[in-house]
C-alpha cells in the first residue's frame, strides 16, 4: 500500500445547529480515483470542500504528507488554526473543479487558465501562457484562446475549468458535481476529459450523480448518508453488489425509471 | 413688466468666473481623488471580519452620512482652530471636508460592489491559492469596479456639485466667485443663470466621459 498522499482524522463538520459530517477517517494515495456519491444532503460536497479549506472543518485533522495542517493552541485541542499561507499552499496542491464553474468572467479562457500561475505561482507570463495553452489544448478548446468565458458553453466553460486546475499541475484534483449543472447533451464532453485525466493515473476525488461514469471512473466508491461513511469499497462492491440496505435504496433511485 | 435680460456686465467679468470654474474643477478633483482613497480603506474596514476595524469605520460613515455637509465645512474651517489650535487655510478646510465626506459616501459604494461578488468568484480564486489581497486585486475588484461605476460617478457628481458649499469658507471656487460679480454688477439673475450654465457645461462633459469610461470597463459582458 503506497503512501497516503492526503489523510483525514476524526473529521466534523457543524453548519449551526446542523451536524453535517459527523467523524469521518479517510486516507487517499497516489493514483487513487475516489467516487462519493449519496443523496442530496448527505454531505458529499462538504466532505469534499472541506479537503481544500473551502469549507473548514469543526474539528478534526487533515494532513498532507504525513505533516497535520493548522496549528493547535496550547490548552485548546479542539481547535485548530489554519494561517492563510498555509492554506494557500495546500490549495496549490489539491486543485477543485466546480459544479458553477467559477470561472472569472472579466478574463479571457487562455487568461482564465494562465491566473494560477501568474499570480500564486509567479511564473514568467511567456512560460504560463505556454502551460495554459498545452491544457486548453488538452481538453479541446486550443481554439478557443481569446474568447471570453462568459460567451462559451457550459461545457465548454467546465472544460476551461479543468484546464485552469490542471495547470497548477497539482498533486490531487476535486471534482464537486461537476456535470450537475450541464445540460443533458453538455455531459459527455466533460466526463471524457475527466476520463483522460483517469488515463493519466491521477489522483482525484470526484462527487457525482452520474453512477455509470462513478463505476468505470473510480478505484473505491464511497456511499455517503448522514455524515457518515456508510459504505465503502470497489466499484462492483457498492455499486453492484451494496451489503448495506441503505446503499440499496439509493441507488434503486437510479434504476427507477431506467429502460 | 418684462426682466431685460443684460448678459454684457457678465461677460465683461468672465476671466473671473473662469477663474471660479478652474478652482471648482481643482478642488473637486483633489477631493475625488483623496476620497477614493478614504472610502477604499474605509471599505475594506467594514467587510473586515474584526469587529475592532469593522466600528470605527461604521461609527465614521454613520456620522457623514447622517450630518449636514454644510456642518463639516463649519467644523474644518471654524471649529479645528478653536478646539485643536489648528488653523487651515479655506481650500485645505474644503478639500478636507469634501474627502472626508465623500469617502464615507464612496464607502459604501465600493463596500456594495465587493460584496455583489458572487462566493463562487471567491472561492474559484482560492482555489488555485490565491490570499485574500491576491484575489481581491486580480478578481474580485476588476469585477467589482464595473459594478461600482453607475453610482461612483453619481457620488462624484453630487461632490462636484457640493463643492459649492467651499463659498461659506470664503474660498474662490464658481460659486463664490459669482457673488463677487454680482456684487459689483447687481445682476444676479444674469450671474446664477451663468453659473447654472457652466455647472452643467461641466458636468455634461463629465458624464461624456464617463459613459467612454464605462463602456470601455464593461467591453467583456
Amino acid at each position: 500500500m503506497p503512501e497516503p498522499i492526503l489523510q483525514v482524522s476524526g473529521l466534523h463538520k457543524w453548519f449551526g445547529a446542523l451536524h453535517v459530517l459527523q467523524g469521518i477517517d479517510f486516507s487517499v494515495a497516489a493514483g487513487e480515483r475516489v467516487a462519493i456519491i449519496g443523496g442530496s444532503g448527505s454531505g458529499k460536497s462538504t466532505f469534499l470542500r472541506c479537503l481544500n479549506f473551502m469549507e473548514m472543518p469543526t474539528s478534526g485533522r487533515i494532513a498532507l504528507d504525513g505533516t497535520p495542517l493548522g496549528r493547535v493552541s496550547a490548552g485548546k485541542p479542539d481547535t485548530v488554526r489554519y494561517p492563510e499561507g498555509e492554506l494557500c499552499r495546500v490549495r496549490e496542491r489539491v486543485g477543485m473543479v466546480f459544479q458553477q464553474f467559477n470561472l472569472f468572467p472579466h478574463m479571457t479562457v487562455l487568461e482564465n487558465a494562465m491566473e494560477g500561475l501568474v499570480t500564486v505561482k509567479r511564473m514568467k507570463k511567456a512560460e504560463a501562457r505556454e502551460r495554459a495553452l498545452r491544457e486548453l489544448d488538452k481538453v479541446g478548446l486550443g481554439g478557443k484562446t481569446d474568447v471570453y468565458s462568459g460567451r462559451l458553453s457550459g461545457g465548454q466553460q467546465q472544460r476551461v475549468a479543468i484546464a485552469r486546475a490542471l495547470a497548477m499541475e497539482p498533486e490531487i484534483l476535486l471534482f464537486d458535481e461537476p456535470t450537475s449543472s450541464l445540460d443533458p447533451e453538455l455531459v459527455g464532453e466533460v466526463l471524457r476529459v475527466i476520463r483522460q485525466l483517469a488515463e493519466e493515473g491521477r489522483t482525484m476525488l470526484l462527487v457525482t450523480h452520474e453512477l455509470g461514469f462513478a463505476y468505470h471512473f473510480a478505484t473505491k466508491v464511497i456511499f455517503l448518508a448522514d455524515g457518515v461513511f456508510h459504505e465503502v469499497g470497489t466499484p462492483d462492491e457498492v455499486l453492484k453488489h451494496p451489503r448495506q440496505e441503505r446503499t440499496r435504496a439509493f441507488l434503486e433511485r437510479f434504476t427507477e425509471f431506467s429502460f | 413688466m418684462t426682466y431685460q435680460w443684460d448678459f454684457s456686465p457678465i461677460l465683461a467679468r468672465w476671466p473671473m468666473l473662469l477663474d471660479g470654474l478652474f478652482n471648482t474643477v481643482k478642488i473637486a478633483a483633489v477631493a475625488i481623488v483623496l476620497g477614493v482613497l478614504v472610502g477604499l480603506v474605509l471599505a475594506l474596514l467594514r467587510l473586515s471580519p474584526r469587529r475592532f476595524l469593522r466600528l470605527p469605520a461604521s461609527v465614521f460613515v454613520e456620522f457623514y452620512r447622517n450630518t449636514p455637509p454644510i456642518v463639516h465645512f463649519f467644523w474644518f474651517f471654524y471649529a479645528l482652530p478653536v478646539v485643536l489650535n489648528i488653523s487651515l487655510d479655506p481650500l485645505v478646510a474644503a478639500v478636507l471636508a469634501l474627502s472626508t465626506q465623500s469617502g464615507a459616501f464612496y464607502a459604501e459604494v465600493f463596500r456594495g460592489g465587493i460584496r455583489s461578488i458572487e462566493r463562487g468568484q471567491w472561492e474559484g480564486a482560492r482555489a488555485l491559492g490565491m490570499s485574500h489581497a491576491q484575489l481581491m486585486r486580480r478578481i474580485v475588484l476588476p469585477q467589482a469596479a464595473t459594478r461600482m461605476f453607475a453610482p461612483f460617478v453619481e457620488r462624484s457628481f453630487e461632490l462636484i456639485k457640493t463643492t459649492a458649499l467651499a463659498s461659506t469658507l470664503a474660498y474662490g471656487e464658481l460659486l463664490y466667485r459669482a457673488m463677487m460679480v454680482n456684487s459689483e454688477t447687481f445682476r444676479p439673475l444674469e450671474v446664477y443663470t451663468a453659473v447654472a450654465l457652466l455647472y452643467l457645461v461641466l458636468l455634461v462633459s463629465c458624464s461624456a466621459l464617463a459613459r467612454v469610461a464605462e463602456a470601455r470597463l464593461t467591453a467583456y459582458r
